[in-house]
């Protein structure tokens, strides 16, 4: 099996993926883990790129940084702590 | 939410955005991108213009009954161009067979009816993510 330099870096991408979206179930905050989803987007943009789709890493970034604006408008307007 | 810095930064920031958006949405079909993603930058920017400088003053600017207007007639402006296939002699929405290019990598203008549709789409897109924030925006309690 030989890996290229973009399959490391993947692997170091998805290991990061799978941290942020397993802390995001965690915190407490409602803020940092509107925060933390967009990390998430971030780097699924990444993999996507890194996997030779750059249709879908822009639509990924896009929508994420969408739908982290829509959430912090909403944190925003209602209470911070989760109840 | 009214700092000196950020209506400075927004100002440079916001053409740009706006004019990177129809880049997306005119060139979805010849390249990386698309009318979803073009639709979000512009809907982004103007997103961004309420943000920094209030809620009312993004109202005036881009008027919620415009954006129902805008929101109708994108979608009004895609069934039109999928019955153009039909008029041709081909099935709904149709392109290649109803005698159109299906586009070249590098070439704007040669889409057919791909790249008429991703207009359709992209201010549509627009105009639901700026609704979207307005309702969720508003000041209710």
């Amino acid at each position: 099996m030989h890996f290229t330099s973009a399959d490391y870096w993947i692997m170091v991408l998805l290991l990061t993926l799978v941290i942020a979206s397993l802390s995001m179930l965690f915190i407490k905050d409602l803020l940092h883990a509107v925060i933390v989803f967009g990390v998430y987007s971030l780097i699924m943009a990444l993999i996507w790129l890194l996997m030779n789709t750059p249709d879908l890493a822009i639509t990924e970034a896009a929508a994420g940084i969408c739908t982290t604006v829509l959430m912090m408008a909403v944190i925003f307007r209602t209470s911070r702590k989760e109840e | 939410m009214r700092d000196f810095i950020l209506k400075r930064v927004a100002v440079i920031i916001l053409p740009l955005m706006s004019i990177y958006g129809f880049y997306v949405i005119l060139h979805g079909h010849v390249s990386p991108g698309g009318s979803f993603a073009g639709g979000i930058i512009v809907g982004l920017s103007f997103i961004t213009y309420s943000t920094v400088y209030g809620l009312e003053r993004g109202k005036v600017k881009l008027p919620e009954r415009i954006l129902t207007l805008v929101e109708s007639y994108g979608t009004l402006w895609y069934g039109i161009m999928g019955i153009v296939g039909i008029l041709k002699g081909a099935p709904f929405l149709s392109n290649k067979l109803a005698g159109f290019n299906l586009g070249e990598p590098g070439s704007l203008t040669s889409g057919g009816l791909i790249s008429l549709l991703g207009i359709g789409v992209g201010i549509r897109v627009a105009s639901t993510i700026i609704t979207l924030f307005y309702a969720m925006g508003e000041e209710e309690s």
